[in-house]
C-alpha cells in the first residue's frame, strides 16, 4: 500500500488524474504502521487542499495521534496541521495542541507554535484567547520555538503595530543577543548567527518603529551593530543588510544611520553581482521619495542599468524611475517605459505598466500633442489587455479635461485629427479598446474639425464595421458614433446605407441600433434635442428611484399585482410557504428590472442620456402616486449600486494626484546636484557623453538649482488635468507673508479677553478655576473650552451627573472614554497639551456618542474625535482647531482607502477657512466593509501656511461601532434562522457573577448592542445587524456554569468576529 | 513563501509543494509557464524574477532548477540562502545528492522539505536539529518494521 501510494503521488506529479487515490492516503494515515502512516500524512498534504471535503475524515486521526504517547506520531500529527487543517474544525484539536506547549521536547512545541500560527492565519478570532502563551514560546529556553512564534508575532504586528509597542525592548534584546553570537552554535549559517531570524526580527522592528520616534529610539543601537556586523562577503549578510537599510528607512529616521544605510545601498548598486544591483535598485526606489539625493549619486549606474540585458533589471529600473517622474523629464520617461513594453510580451507586466504611463502622461503631460499620442501608444501596444480604467479615464479627460474651454477645444481636436489620419492606413490592425475609444472620439468631437466632411468619417467607420476582428461590442460603439455624427449632417448616403445593411443583420443588438437610427433619422428635431454636442460631461440627472416607473407600478398594483418585495425578504417568504406553492408572480420586479437594465445597458458612454432624457419626463406623471407605493427595494438595488460607486470612482481619481504631486514637490528640492554634475562632466570620456546626457534629462528636476521654479512649473502641469483644481495651492505661496507677520505676534491679545470667560463659568468651576490659575499659561486653552454652553455643562460634571449620563446611554456604556470625568488636577497638567476641547453641534447631541477624543496635534492644529452611533451608519466627528493667530486657510482632510472600511460620499474634506483660535467640524459616516474585530482608518490633514503642516492620525474602529440592535419578532428570528447558513458555536464559561442567562444576556445586550428578541427557560435569543444591513443571529442557552454561544449569519466573518467580542465582554464582566 | 517547485534541465517536474491553495489546472498552469520561464533565461542573469504579482527566486544546482515564489516584500536573497540550506540538507542525508537521489527517493525529500519548512515559513534553521528529527523519524520506522514483519511471523 505504501509502495502504491508513493507512486500515486509521483503520478500526480506527473500531471496525471489521480483523485481515486485520495480516500486512500487518508485510510493509510488512519489505520497504517508507522511507516505507512507517514506516507500517508504526506500524501494528504500534497493531494488535498484546505477547503477539500475528505479533509473533514481526518480530523479524527490528528486527534488521535495528538494523544498518542509516540513522539514520532505526535510530531506527524502536528506537521499536517500546520499544513492543512479545516478551519472549521479548530476547536476539536486547539485544547490538545495548547497543551503542547508545555511539552517537554522543543521539537513538539516548535511545532505545536508553528500549528497555532497556521490557525492564527485562517481563524485569528479562535486563538485570540492564548495570546499569553505566545508570549511565552516567545521567552522559551529554545531558540528554536523562539523564532517560531517570532512569525505570529511577525502577522499580528502587521496588523496592529500599535498593541505591541511593549515588546520593542524585548524584540531588540533577542536581536542583540543574536547579533552579538550568544546562540548556539546549531543556528549559524555558514559562520553567521541565526540569519533568518535576525531577519525576522529586523522586519518586526521596523512595523513597530513606523512614525513612532519612541519606539524607533530604543532600536538604533541594534541596527547600528547588526550594520557593523554584516561584513563578510555572502550573500547571508547581504541579505541582512538589506533587511536592515528598508528598517532603517521604515522607522523614524536618524541621520548616522540613515547615512550608513545610503552607503549599503550604494555597495548593491555597484556589486557586480547582478542580483545585488537588483536589490540595490529595489532598496533605492524604496527609499527615493525621502532621500532623492541618492539617485542622483547612482545616476550612471541607473542608466547602464537601463540597457541591461536582463529585462528584469531593466524593469526594476523603470520601476525607479516611475518614482521619480516629474514634468521635465516625463518625456525621457515615458518613451523608456514604452521602448520597454514594446518588447515585452508578459501579460502582467504589460498591464502594470501601461498603467504606470497612462497614470504620467495624466498627471505631467507637457502638451496636447505628446499627450495624445502617448495615449495612441499606450492603446495600440497595451492592447485589450488594459485596464478598463484607463480609456474611461482619457476618455473623460478628453471630454473635460481643462478649466479653460479653448484648450480643451484643442485637445480635442488634435485628438480627432490623429485617430483620422491612424484609420487612413487600410489594414492596420487595432486592438478593440483602441477602436473604441477612437470611435467615441469621432462621434463626439468631429465636427470641430471643420476641413474634413462628416461624409468621409461616416465611410471610414462604415468600413470598419465591415472588418470581421472587430468585436460586437466595438460595433456598438461605432454605430453610437455614427448615431452622433449623423445627427449633425443633413443626410447622408453611407447612413441610409448602413440602416440598410444592419436591418437585416444577425446580430440582434446591431439590428436594434439600425432601426433607432432610422427612426431617428425621420425626426432630426428630436434626434437633435437627444444628442446635443458635447455634452457627455454635462450633468445629467439620472432617476436612480425609477419613479418614472410609479406609473406603471401603479397601474399594475391596481390590476391586482404584488407589491415588489425585495429579495431577502421573498427569500424569508419562501422559507416560511415552503410546502403551499407559491402563485403569486412577482411581475413587478421582473418589470422594473428589465426596464432599467435598458437604461443602463448601453454600451456608450452617452449612452445613459437616451434614458435618462425619457425618465426625466416620465418622472413627473409618476409622482403623484409615490406615497401610496412602497418602491425602498427598487431604489435600494439601483440606487446604491447603480450609480452611488460610479461617483465615488472619480472623486477618488481626483484626490489621488492630488497627494502624489505633493509628494514630488516635496522631494524635489536637493542639494549639491548641478555641482556633482558638472564634476562629472569634465571627467568623463567623449563615450560616456551620451549617457551623461541621458542622465541629465532624466534626473532634471530632482536637483535644488531647479527647485524654486519646478515647484511652480510642476503645480501647473498637474493642474492641467485635473478637473476641478485646487486654487488653494497656488494661493499658498501669496499667504505665506501674511502668515509670517501674524505668526510673530504670540497670543497676547487673546489673553485679555480670557478674564471674561473665566467670570462667566465661574459659578460651575469654582475650584478648577483657581486651579488653573495656577498656571497662568494655560488659561487661554482652558477657557476656551468654556466658550460653548455643551461644554462648560460637562466640564461642571460631578460624579452623579455623569452617572445618570451613562445610564441614559447604557447602550454605549463601554464605549464611553471619560475623559471630561472632573479631576482638576489631571486636567491642569494635561491642560499644555490638550487646549480646546471641542463639542459636538447640537443636532448630533441627542444622538449617542462617545467623548470627544484628542487624535493629533501640532503647533498649528490639534484635531479631536468623536463617534457618533446614528442608527444607520457611524458618523465620524472630526474637529479640527486652529491654534495659530491666524485664519488658516484652505485645510483639507483626506481619509486613506481602508482594507475594511468604506467612508461614504467622498473620502475627502476641504475646510475653506479655519479662523484663529476657532474649531471647525466635518461629519464622514463610514461603513465597514469587510468583517473584522477592529480596523484601523488612517487620514491625514493638509494645510498650507506658513509651516506646511501635514498631520497624519489613525482612527481605531471596532466592530462594535457597526453593531445595531436589530428588532424583529420571535418568528421572524425563527425564519430569518432557517434561512442563514453560516453558523459558529462556542461555549464560554460563566463567571459567579453572571451565572443566570438573564445576566449574561443583559450584559450582552448593554455592551454588544444586541436586542434581546426572547427569552424561554434556559434559552435565550438575541439579533443584531451589522451596517448598512447584515443581520446576525444569536442563541444562547446555559447549562452547568457555560453559555452555549451559536450565532447565525449571511456572512461568514461576522459570527466569528462577534463571538470575539461576546468571550471578550464576559470575560470583562 | 507560495509555493516551491523543483524541475529538471528538460523541464520535467520533480518536486512540488503548495503554501497556497489552489486548483490543480491554476497549479498546472503556473508550473508550465514557470519552466518555461525560468528555461528560457540565460546563466548570467538574475536569479530573481517579478512574474505576475510575486517573485520568483529560482537557483541551478547541476540539472535540477529549485525554484521559490514569495510575496513582493519577502527578501530575495534570504529565499536564495534557503534553498540553498535544503540543497545541503539534501546532500547531507543523502551524502552527495543527485538528481537520481530525489527521483528513487522523493518522499524522502518531501519529509526532509517538511522538516525544514512548514506551512511556507522556516521552521527549523539547524541542520543538526532538522536531520536528527528525520533520523529520528527513520529509527523508529525501522523498528517498527521489524515488529511488524516480527509480528506476523508468530
Amino acid at each position: 500500500m505504501k509502495e502504491c501510494m508513493v507512486r500515486l503521488i509521483y503520478c500526480e506529479m506527473l500531471g496525471y488524474e489521480s483523485s481515486f487515490g485520495y480516500i486512500h492516503a487518508i485510510k493509510l494515515a488512519q489505520q497504517g504502521n508507522l511507516l505507512e502512516k507517514r506516507v500517508g500524512y504526506l500524501a494528504v498534504s500534497l493531494f488535498l487542499h484546505e477547503n477539500h471535503e475528505l479533509l473533514l475524515l481526518l480530523v479524527n486521526t490528528v486527534v488521535k495521534d495528538l494523544q498518542s504517547t509516540n513522539l514520532v506520531e505526535v510530531c506527524m500529527a502536528l506537521t499536517i496541521v500546520s499544513q492543512i487543517f479545516p478551519r472549521e474544525m479548530i476547536p476539536a484539536v486547539l485544547p490538545l495542541i495548547e497543551d503542547k506547549l508545555q511539552h517537554s521536547k522543543e521539537i513538539i512545541r516548535r511545532k505545536a507554535v508553528q500549528a497555532l500560527y497556521k490557525f492564527y492565519l485562517i481563524a485569528p478570532n479562535q486563538v485570540q484567547h492564548i495570546h499569553d502563551k505566545f508570549r511565552k514560546a516567545l521567552c522559551d529556553r529554545d531558540a528554536g520555538v523562539m523564532a517560531a512564534s517570532l512569525h505570529i508575532y511577525l502577522q499580528m504586528i502587521k496588523e496592529n503595530p500599535s498593541g505591541y509597542k511593549d515588546l520593542t525592548g524585548s524584540f531588540v534584546t533577542i536581536l542583540k543577543q543574536v547579533v552579538r553570537g550568544k546562540l548556539p552554535v546549531d543556528f549559524n549559517y555558514h559562520s553567521v548567527p541565526a540569519p533568518w531570524l535576525q531577519i525576522q526580527l529586523l522586519r518586526i522592528l521596523g512595523l513597530l518603529g513606523k512614525d513612532d520616534p519612541r519606539t524607533s529610539e530604543l532600536m538604533y543601537d541594534v541596527l547600528d551593530e547588526s550594520l557593523r556586523r554584516a561584513e563578510i562577503n555572502h550573500n547571508i549578510t547581504y541579505a541582512i543588510l538589506f533587511e536592515c537599510v528598508q528598517t532603517i528607512y521604515t522607522i523614524h529616521p536618524k541621520s548616522e544611520l540613515l547615512e550608513k544605510a545610503a552607503k549599503c545601498i550604494g555597495k548593491f548598486v555597484l556589486s557586480p553581482k547582478i542580483n545585488l544591483k537588483y536589490l540595490g535598485l529595489k532598496a533605492l526606489t524604496y527609499v527615493i521619495q525621502q532621500d532623492p539625493n541618492l539617485a542622483l549619486q547612482h545616476q550612471m549606474t541607473i542608466i547602464e542599468c537601463l540597457d541591461h540585458p536582463d529585462p528584469i533589471i531593466k524593469r526594476e529600473t523603470l520601476e525607479l524611475l516611475y518614482r521619480i517622474t516629474n514634468g521635465q523629464n516625463v518625456i525621457v520617461i515615458v518613451q523608456k517605459m514604452l521602448d520597454y513594453l514594446k518588447e515585452s510580451k508578459e501579460e502582467y507586466a504589460i498591464i502594470n505598466l501601461v498603467g504606470k504611463i497612462a497614470e504620467l502622461a495624466e498627471k505631467y503631460a507637457p502638451d496636447n500633442e505628446w499627450f495624445i499620442q502617448t495615449m495612441n501608444a499606450v492603446f495600440s501596444v497595451g492592447g485589450d489587455v488594459v485596464h478598463p480604467d484607463i480609456p474611461n479615464n482619457f476618455l473623460r479627460l478628453l471630454a473635460d479635461g481643462f478649466d479653460d474651454g479653448k484648450e480643451d477645444d484643442q485637445l480635442q481636436m488634435y485628438a480627432v485629427q490623429s485617430y483620422l489620419a491612424l484609420l487612413e492606413e487600410e489594414d492596420a490592425l487595432y486592438p478593440q479598446k483602441f477602436l473604441q475609444v477612437m470611435s467615441w472620439v469621432l462621434g463626439e468631437y468631429s465636427s470641430l474639425v471643420t476641413d474634413v466632411d462628416p461624409e468621409v468619417i461616416l465611410t471610414k467607420l462604415h468600413s470598419l464595421l465591415k472588418k470581421t476582428f472587430v468585436t460586437s461590442e466595438t460595433k456598438v460603439w461605432i454605430m453610437a458614433a455614427v448615431t452622433k455624427i449623423a445627427s449633425r449632417t443633413s443626410c447622408s448616403k453611407t447612413v441610409d446605407e448602413l440602416i440598410q445593411e444592419f436591418s437585416n443583420s444577425l446580430d440582434t443588438c446591431m439590428r436594434q441600433y439600425a432601426f433607432e437610427l432610422k427612426h431617428l433619422c425621420e425626426d432630426k428635431a428630436l434626434m437633435k434635442t437627444l444628442l446635443p454636442f458635447d455634452a457627455s460631461c454635462s450633468d445629467m440627472v439620472v432617476d436612480a428611484s425609477l419613479s418614472f416607473l410609479d406609473g406603471f407600478v401603479a397601474e399594475g398594483l391596481g390590476r391586482g399585482a404584488a407589491p415588489y418585495k425585495p429579495h431577502h425578504q421573498r427569500q424569508e417568504e419562501k422559507l416560511s410557504q415552503e410546502k403551499a406553492l407559491n402563485f403569486e408572480p412577482y411581475g413587478l420586479s421582473f418589470v422594473s428590472s428589465v426596464s432599467s437594465s435598458g437604461v443602463t445597458g448601453r454600451q456608450s458612454p452617452t449612452g445613459l442620456s437616451f434614458g435618462s432624457d425619457t425618465s426625466g419626463n416620465s418622472a413627473e406623471t409618476g409622482h403623484k402616486e409615490t406615497n401610496t407605493l412602497k418602491l425602498e427595494g427598487v431604489r435600494k438595488l439601483w440606487g446604491k449600486e447603480g450609480y452611488l460607486p460610479k461617483k465615488e470612482n472619480k472623486v477618488g481619481k481626483e484626490t489621488e494626484p492630488q497627494t502624489l504631486s505633493c509628494g514630488s514637490l516635496l522631494a524635489g528640492q536637493v542639494g549639491e546636484s548641478p555641482a556633482l554634475q558638472s564634476d562629472q562632466v569634465a571627467s568623463l570620456s567623449e563615450e560616456d557623453k551620451e549617457k551623461q546626457q541621458l542622465a541629465s534629462t532624466l534626473f532634471i528636476g530632482l536637483g535644488s538649482s531647479t527647485g524654486v521654479s519646478l515647484m511652480g512649473k510642476v503645480d501647473t502641469t498637474t493642474q492641467k488635468f485635473k478637473r476641478k483644481s485646487k486654487i488653494n495651492e497656488t494661493q499658498s505661496s501669496e499667504e505665506v507673508s501674511d502668515f509670517q507677520i501674524s505668526a510673530a505676534s504670540d497670543f497676547g491679545p487673546l489673553l485679555d479677553t480670557a478674564p471674561i470667560n473665566v467670570e462667566d463659568c465661574e459659578g460651575n468651576t469654582h475650584t478648577r478655576l483657581r486651579k488653573s490659575s495656577l498656571c497662568s499659561s494655560d488659561i487661554v486653552e482652558e477657557t476656551l473650552a468654556f466658550e460653548t454652553p455643551q461644554s462648560l455643562k460637562k466640564s461642571g460634571l460631578d460624579e452623579r451627573l455623569s452617572d445618570s449620563r451613562l445610564s441614559q446611554s447604557s447602550l454605549f456604556a463601554d464605549s464611553n472614554m471619560e475623559i471630561f470625568q472632573p479631576s482638576p488636577s489631571a486636567q491642569c497638567e494635561g491642560a499644555g497639551k490638550t487646549p480646546s476641547v471641542p463639542s459636538l453641534p447640537e443636532e448630533l447631541q441627542d444622538l449617542t456618542h462617545s467623548e470627544v477624543l484628542e487624535l493629533c496635534q501640532s503647533d498649528a492644529l490639534a484635531l479631536h474625535l468623536c463617534k457618533v452611533w446614528t442608527d444607520d451608519s457611524l458618523l465620524l466627528t472630526i474637529f479640527v482647531s486652529n491654534k495659530t493667530a491666524s485664519a488658516l486657510n484652505a485645510v483639507s482632510l483626506v481619509f486613506e482607502e481602508a482594507e475594511y472600511f468604506q467612508v461614504l460620499e467622498s473620502p475627502t474634506y476641504q475646510f475653506p477657512v479655519i479662523e484663529a483660535q476657532c474649531v471647525e467640524h466635518c461629519q464622514k459616516c463610514v461603513w465597514m466593509d469587510k468583517v473584522c474585530t477592529q480596523g484601523i482608518l488612517s487620514a491625514s490633514v493638509h494645510c498650507q501656511s506658513e509651516l506646511e503642516t501635514h498631520l497624519q492620525f489613525s482612527i481605531t474602529l471596532s466592530l462594535l461601532d457597526f453593531i445595531r440592535p436589530m428588532e424583529m419578532t420571535t418568528e421572524d428570528f425563527g425564519k430569518l434562522w432557517l434561512s442563514l447558513s453560516n453558523d459558529v458555536k462556542q461555549n464560554i464559561k460563566l463567571s459567579s457573577s453572571q451565572d443566570s442567562l438573564s445576566a449574561a444576556m443583559s450584559t450582552l445586550q448593554q455592551k454588544l448592542k444586541l436586542h434581546i428578541v426572547d427569552t424561554i427557560g434556559n434559552e435565550g435569543i438575541l439579533a443584531c445587524q451589522l451596517l448598512p444591513s447584515v443581520p446576525c443571529l444569536l442563541h444562547c442557552r446555559t447549562h452547568s456554569g457555560m453559555l452555549a454561544l451559536w450565532f447565525r449569519s449571511p456572512c461568514a466573518a461576522l459570527p466569528d468576529g462577534l463571538l470575539y467580542q461576546c468571550q471578550k465582554v464576559m470575560e470583562e464582566s | 513563501m507560495q509555493f516551491m517547485l523543483l524541475f529538471s534541465r528538460q523541464g520535467k517536474l520533480r518536486l512540488q509543494k503548495w503554501y497556497v491553495p489552489l486548483s490543480d489546472k491554476e497549479k498546472k498552469k503556473i508550473t508550465r509557464e514557470l519552466v518555461q520561464t525560468v528555461l528560457a533565461r540565460k546563466p548570467k542573469m538574475c536569479s530573481f524574477l517579478e512574474w505576475r504579482d510575486l517573485k520568483i527566486v529560482y537557483k541551478r544546482y547541476a540539472s535540477l532548477y529549485f525554484c521559490c515564489a514569495i510575496e513582493d516584500q519577502d527578501n530575495e536573497l534570504i529565499t536564495l540562502e534557503i534553498i540553498h540550506r535544503y540543497v545541503e540538507l539534501l546532500d547531507k542525508y543523502f551524502g552527495s545528492v543527485c538528481e537520481l537521489d530525489i527521483i528513487f527517493n522523493f518522499e524522502k525529500a518531501y519529509f526532509i522539505l517538511d522538516e525544514f519548512l512548514l506551512g511556507g515559513e522556516v521552521q527549523e534553521t539547524s541542520k543538526k536539529n532538522v536531520l536528527k528529527a528525520i533520523e529520528q523519524a527513520d529509527l523508529l520506522q525501522e523498528v517498527s518494521k521489524f515488529n511488524f514483519s516480527g509480528q506476523s511471523i508468530i
